[in-house]
């Protein structure tokens, strides 16, 4: 499997139309999946606190959000007088044009079961269902949720103004730290996958959900991933970045009218993405049982509804926890996730090296837990020695 | 595991009744001492019982109250006494209805109906002056063009005077400890206070007097 089909015998015109179709309609649906995704965060937040939440505009509430956008297009848009004009008008397309990108390799569909390969046919011509295909899909990902730092780094600094630049370096310090764990959590993946190619992820996975990388291996990179992820997306209970009642606001504070909705659609939809990255890694993507006819109806349905499923989450999640404490959060990214899934991805990478060159197992193992002790103790020494570090500092303080 | 349980108490939520009254849809039944706007109450012959002390505007914390009395007119007077409230206006832009003006009152002259849903349009709306705060002649508020009124609210003006009964206990023990309104004479305590029998007037009165002095 070598990248998406409709490529392979040269581009024509009904290749270029379908590839202008797919494009358009990711960016439609993720523009309204993420205005329905504001709307679906608010409504249920105010379910799980007695409340009733927006139910004016529209049926529902549902037109919530777009008059929220409405507004924002006719508020006045303030330049602070210090701010470096060029850049504090680029920060915000920075964070909303790599929240677009990212969702440009999910596949959304398309059945991969027993021999299919996960393609449809639109036109008379087979192609996956994803905007692009690209054999470093999952480095393409990683990379935009890093640059997507650039966008708040910049926010914080072209300001002109100290509070968004403290909370910049925070958002960057924190979205930093859990790059880290955010992407071993994905090497684990492709190193069971044996492709970073999300299609071939994808296709690693098809035949049932024992196949499913969070069974295969071992939940754990899962967990990792799904606290690494909300901590990168700034979200309850890590976003003490823009904490809205003891923060002015963090690197936005001084960006207001449509700049400031793009740094909002910049995090929703990243949410949605995440979601999505979190379906295509770790549940199979758009597996699942084809009911009645329409094969290529019902994958991009469960697709949907993992993806919703994992939005739901992360409003549980933010309707639940307390936030966190700025050393809690570094704590927990450090010396908690850091090592824990270093050492599971030295793990699984030796279980699948064993079984590649049929090491003999007991020494395979036997190391294994050696050096699980060693790095262990190691560890703990030095947490034990930063700690004391920590203490005195207070004590000094 | 503290964390986890949380999760479950969120969830249990989702399926709860909502607590959101949605107002201007659906209104709430208003509580007996409900802080709404002041009326200036008459005794049962029509005449004010304001006597311009000026008391409710010196207690009052957001300075909205402005009294002026003056003597009495001795052919016509306004007022049992010897002054009356020659001027009186509450600013509501600054009003915030603690109500001290109606626990500072000695006579009982201004006290709050349950009236809030008033929205002026201009300054002079917002400063009530004396003519429009004084009860009509039946003994009900005057109702104001911008003011929004629902059934009964009008009855309930002196709520929070009866609550403060003489010796201080909310369940009322006493003889009636005010005096009477025109249109409704001495009104009965309010909020499943109990009425004292008629009949054995002076004795437990004493009695009561005594208990309730041994015991504070």
């Amino acid at each position: 499997m070598t990248g998406d089909p409709l490529y392979l015998d040269g581009v024509d015109l009904t290749d270029l139309g379908i590839m202008l179709i797919k494009v358009l309609v990711a960016f439609t649906f993720l523009l309204v999946a993420t205005m329905f995704m504001v709307w679906f965060e608010r409504k249920l937040i105010s379910d799980m606190q007695n409340r009733i939440g927006p139910n004016v505009a529209g049926p529902w509430g549902l037109l919530q959000t777009f008059a929220d956008g409405v507004k924002f297009f006719f508020k006045e848009d303030l330049r602070p007088e210090n701010a470096d004009p060029l850049i504090f008008r680029l920060a915000p397309y920075i964070s909303a044009v790599t929240a677009f990108l990212s969702f440009a390799v999910v596949p959304i569909g398309g059945s991969f079961g027993g021999g299919d390969s996960g393609t449809v046919t639109i036109f008379g011509r087979e192609t996956f269902l994803q905007v692009a295909d690209p054999p470093i899909g999952i480095l393409l990902l990683l990379a935009m949720s890093s640059i997507a730092v650039y966008g708040v780094m910049l926010a914080g600094w072209a300001s002109g103004s100290k509070y968004p630049l403290i909370g910049s370096v925070r958002a960057s310090a924190q979205a930093i730290s859990y790059e880290a764990a955010l992407g071993m959590a994905t090497v684990v993946v492709v190193v069971l996958a044996g492709t970073l190619s999300t299609h071939g992820i994808v296709a690693a996975q098809s035949g049932g959900v024992t196949r499913w990388f969070l069974i295969s291996s071992g939940i754990v990179p899962f967990v990792v991933f799904l606290i690494a992820a909300t901590a990168e997306l700034n979200r309850p209970p890590f976003d003490l970045v823009e904490a809205e009642q003891e923060l002015v606001g963090g690197f936005h504070t001084e960006y207001s009218s449509i700049r400031f909705a793009l740094f909002f659609l910049a995090e929703f939809m990243n949410v949605i993405t995440m979601s999505a990255i979190m379906v295509t890694l770790f549940f199979g993507g758009p597996a699942g049982p084809i009911l009645f006819g329409m094969t290529w109806f019902w994958p991009t349905v469960w697709f949907l509804l993992k993806v919703l499923a994992f939005l739901f989450v992360f409003v549980w999640f933010r309707a639940t926890l307390p936030r966190l404490r700025y050393d809690q959060l570094m704590h927990l990214g450090w010396k908690l996730l850091i090592p824990l899934i270093l050492f599971w991805l030295m793990f699984i990478s030796l279980k699948e090296l064993r079984a590649a060159y049929d090491w003999n197992w007991v020494v395979t193992y036997g190391s294994a837990i050696v050096a699980l002790a060693v790095g262990t103790a190691l560890l703990l020494a030095a947490l034990r020695a930063g700690d004391r570090v920590y203490r005195e500092e207070l004590e000094d303080a | 595991m503290g964390y986890l349980a949380g999760f479950k108490v969120t969830f249990k939520k989702l399926f709860e009744e909502r607590v959101t009254t949605e107002y201007p849809k659906e209104k709430r039944p208003k509580p007996p001492r409900f802080h709404g706007r002041h009326v200036l109450n008459r005794y049962e012959d029509g005449m004010e019982k304001c006597i311009g002390c000026e008391l409710c505007a010196g207690v009052c914390p957001a300075r909205c109250i402005y009294v002026r009395g003056a003597d009495n007119p001795e052919t016509d007077p306004v007022s049992p006494g010897e002054r009356y409230g020659y001027v009186y206006e509450i600013n509501y832009l600054r009003c915030i209805h603690c109500d001290l003006c109606v626990e500072a009152c000695p006579t009982e002259a201004i006290t709050e109906s349950k009236l809030f849903e008033f929205s002026f349009s201009n300054r002079t709306d917002a400063i009530y002056t004396k003519d429009e705060l004084v009860v009509g002649d039946d003994g009900l508020p005057q109702r104001q063009p911008w003011e929004l009124w629902h059934e009964g609210d009008d009855l309930a003006t002196s709520g929070w005077m009866r609550a403060t009964a003489p010796s201080g206990n909310p369940d009322y023990q006493n003889r009636a400890g005010w005096s009477g309104e025109l249109g409704y004479g001495i009104r009965a305590p309010e909020m499943g206070q109990h009425d004292r029998p008629e009949q054995d007037e002076a004795g437990s009165n004493t009695e009561e007097d005594g208990h309730s002095g041994a015991s504070h």
